[in-house]
């Protein structure tokens, strides 16, 4: 089906084909002359570094969802897996801080029980909905409501802190930077990097896309279908492992407000970037645009006291329709004949 | 899972008292206690204090039973006040309605089969149901906030503040905050919603600081928001131009109030043991014969260094 569409497009005219690619980069760069003229403070360094950063944690979580929605599934787990993947990871450094004490030992034995339990709760997330043949929808709601309650309860309702030694010791991984870029963002530009050449360079890539589009076909044409579309579900699981291995050493906390709507965030900025939500068709550095999008749009208004703060929510609903439909519509085709 | 936990205990509970009929347990006074299940930071604490008064007033008067239950919407609660009158009957019911409106007439019926009544907090949409209202004060707590920052900052300067999210509670903090900062020199450069949520208060407070090069003071009205802003600041490098006014009462709080840290000199209490003078007040009815009946505003606490160690529960879990 899209594959068709696309055709078609580059029949038609040259002009479709780029606009096409390149919709959300210019919905993004209208986004930033918009926050220019609205405040000076907009392009200024810190800002930028600021928006950058706050991306990077919906943006790694979205380059693992452009994989599984272009294999035709959906994961709504991934806001409560996040907060449930970062509060077992400050409850077992809080827990060795007593025999390791608070060292680089205990922060990346943190990361590791954080790696191990992303990729564990992606397989099961992808076994039970391709084995036990449950629409991922429901699995994945089942498991979102499993993981934040699980939160909730190791924090007893309350907030999960990291003892403030080890706090001290991970701190870089969010406030360091590399030659002044901020570590959050080059750890989401690699995993763009790493997304981008695993979905468009590599076999598993393609079959994503075959399933995405037909899966009886994509199966008739030995393709493992199961296998394929559980590996999705364990690399987005293996993204929000990555998303907490940085988020927890900003407040150093979780709770049962951690990660809310983020699954919501994840798929809005995977489908602002130009993938298909009924699958087939997948585009990691539209996720990339989506996901700065999202946060752009949220820093723009904090930036302004012109629109009434109850209105937020109404003025970045627009902004992303009117972002999806400038790439989507077809007032394009129309112009064109 | 909780909740669950406590049905099948309170299930084991009846079915004792059934198997032992009419041996000692008759004479007890039940008091159900029904409270939003732990959520969020502050319903967490509601929760803890709930049970540390259960198990304190258990002690010491033998002849009263506790019964917690905690529920996760307004009709899961409209279903436990059921169950406290026909399963349990309960002699009184302490209740935080999840939300006034559809909580009026399941609370009012556990009133006409003759119980007595005490809400919490949040206050019913009928008059005269209550026999005790016991509750936090919303708008003293934001008028408490507004006069420490006047005077700190001698009716002069530029605050920030981050608001919670948007409901009753939120505007009346931030409109008694407002009207006494009135007249002064004090300007608000802005207000945002930061939804009493960590993470949210960091980023807002990050958008303030690069909006704005001179910040005296912040009122993030809720201790969650502090957490966020305090280190939004430090990232910043701002520490030494302003300070910060939480609310609330969180042990994370405090416990920087009781150290004395130049960033968060005080803080507001709007505790969640309220929840324990509720139960208390209502004890009190079975168990003195001094009147009760009536309606108990908490004072909205400053908390200094100087009397920090009062309100710091390094067990809570909030």
């Amino acid at each position: 089906m899209s594959s068709l569409e696309r055709t078609e497009a580059s029949t038609s005219s040259g002009f479709n084909i780029d606009f096409k690619a390149l919709g959300p980069f210019l919905a993004l760069v209208g986004l930033f002359v918009l926050g220019t003229v609205i405040n000076d403070a907009f392009l200024s360094g810190g800002n930028l570094s600021n928006i950058f950063t706050r991306a990077a944690f919906i943006g790694i979580i979205a380059v693992g969802a452009t994989f599984v929605i272009t294999a035709g599934g959906i994961d709504l787990s991934v806001g409560s897996m996040a907060a449930f993947i970062s509060g077992a990871m400050i409850v077992v450094m809080n827990t060795l801080v007593e025999t390791l004490g608070a060292g680089v030992e205990t922060v990346l034995i943190g990361i590791l029980v954080s790696v191990l339990l992303g990729i564990a709760a992606g397989a099961v997330n992808g076994l039970v909905s391709t084995k036990g043949k449950i629409e991922a929808f429901i699995v994945t709601l089942g498991t979102m409501g499993i993981y934040r309650s699980l939160v909730t309860y190791m924090a007893d309702g309350g907030t999960l802190s990291l003892d403030f030694g080890v706090r001290g010791v991970y701190r870089p991984v969010y406030y360091g930077d590399v030659l002044g870029i901020p570590v959050p963002v080059l750890v989401f530009f690699a995993v763009a990097v790493v997304g981008y050449v695993l979905l468009n360079m590599t076999p598993f890539g393609r079959k994503c896309f075959a399933i995405g589009s037909n899966e009886q076909v994509a199966r008739y044409s030995a393709i493992h279908v199961d296998r394929v579309k559980t590996l999705t579900y364990v690399i987005q699981g293996l993204c929000v492992s990555v998303a907490t291995i940085i988020y927890v050493p900003r407040l150093g906390s979780a709770s049962s407000s951690t990660g809310v709507l983020w699954e919501l965030e994840a798929i809005a900025a995977v489908i602002i970037g130009g993938t298909m939500l009924k699958g087939g068709y997948g585009r990691i550095w539209g996720t990339v645009v989506g996901a700065i999008m999202l946060t752009t749009i949220g820093n723009i208004l904090n930036l302004t006291d012109a629109i009434s703060n109850y209105l937020n929510g109404a003025v970045q609903g627009l902004i992303i329709i009117v972002a999806v439909f400038l790439q989507r519509g077809d007032w394009r085709r129309k112009k064109s004949k | 899972m909780k909740t669950f936990t406590k049905y099948l205990g309170a299930a084991c509970v009846l079915g004792l008292g059934l198997a032992s009929t009419g041996a000692i347990a008759q004479e007890k006074i039940k008091i159900g206690v029904s409270i939003p299940a732990a959520t969020h930071g502050w319903a967490g604490g509601l929760n803890w204090h709930a049970e540390q008064a259960e198990k304190r007033i258990e002690a010491t008067y033998p002849n009263i039973d506790i019964i917690v239950v905690s529920a996760n919407g307004a009709t899961e609660q409209a279903n436990d006040l059921e169950d406290l009158v026909s399963v349990q009957d309960i002699d009184a019911l302490v209740v935080l309605p999840f939300e006034s409106d559809p909580l009026t007439v399941p609370v009012q019926q556990v009133k006409e089969a003759g119980k007595f009544v005490t809400v919490v907090d949040r206050g019913l949409s009928l008059p005269g149901i209550e026999d005790v209202y016991v509750a936090g004060n919303n708008p003293e707590l934001g008028r408490v906030s507004g006069e420490y920052i006047r005077g700190r900052l001698n009716d002069e300067g530029k605050i920030v503040v981050l608001r919670g999210i948007p409901t009753t509670i939120d505007t009346e903090r931030v409109d008694a905050f407002v009207e006494e900062l009135e007249g002064t020199n004090i300007e608000i450069l802005d207000m945002k919603h930061a939804n009493w949520n960590r993470d949210d208060g960091y980023e807002v407070m990050q958008d303030f600081l690069s909006r704005f090069p001179e910040i005296d003071a912040v009122w993030a009205q809720d201790d969650d928001i502090a957490l966020g802003v305090i280190e939004a600041v430090k990232q910043a490098d701002r520490t030494d131009e302003m300070f910060i006014v939480g609310g609330a009462g969180m042990k994370d709080i405090i416990k920087r109030v009781m150290d004395g840290d130049e960033l968060t000199p005080i803080d507001v209490l709007y505790p969640p043991a309220m929840i324990a003078t509720a139960m208390d007040v209502t004890v009190m009815k079975f168990t003195s014969n001094a009147p009760v009946e009536g309606r108990y505003i908490l004072g909205a606490t400053v908390v200094t260094q100087e009397n920090a160690e009062n309100f710091y529960f390094p067990d809570s879990p909030f």
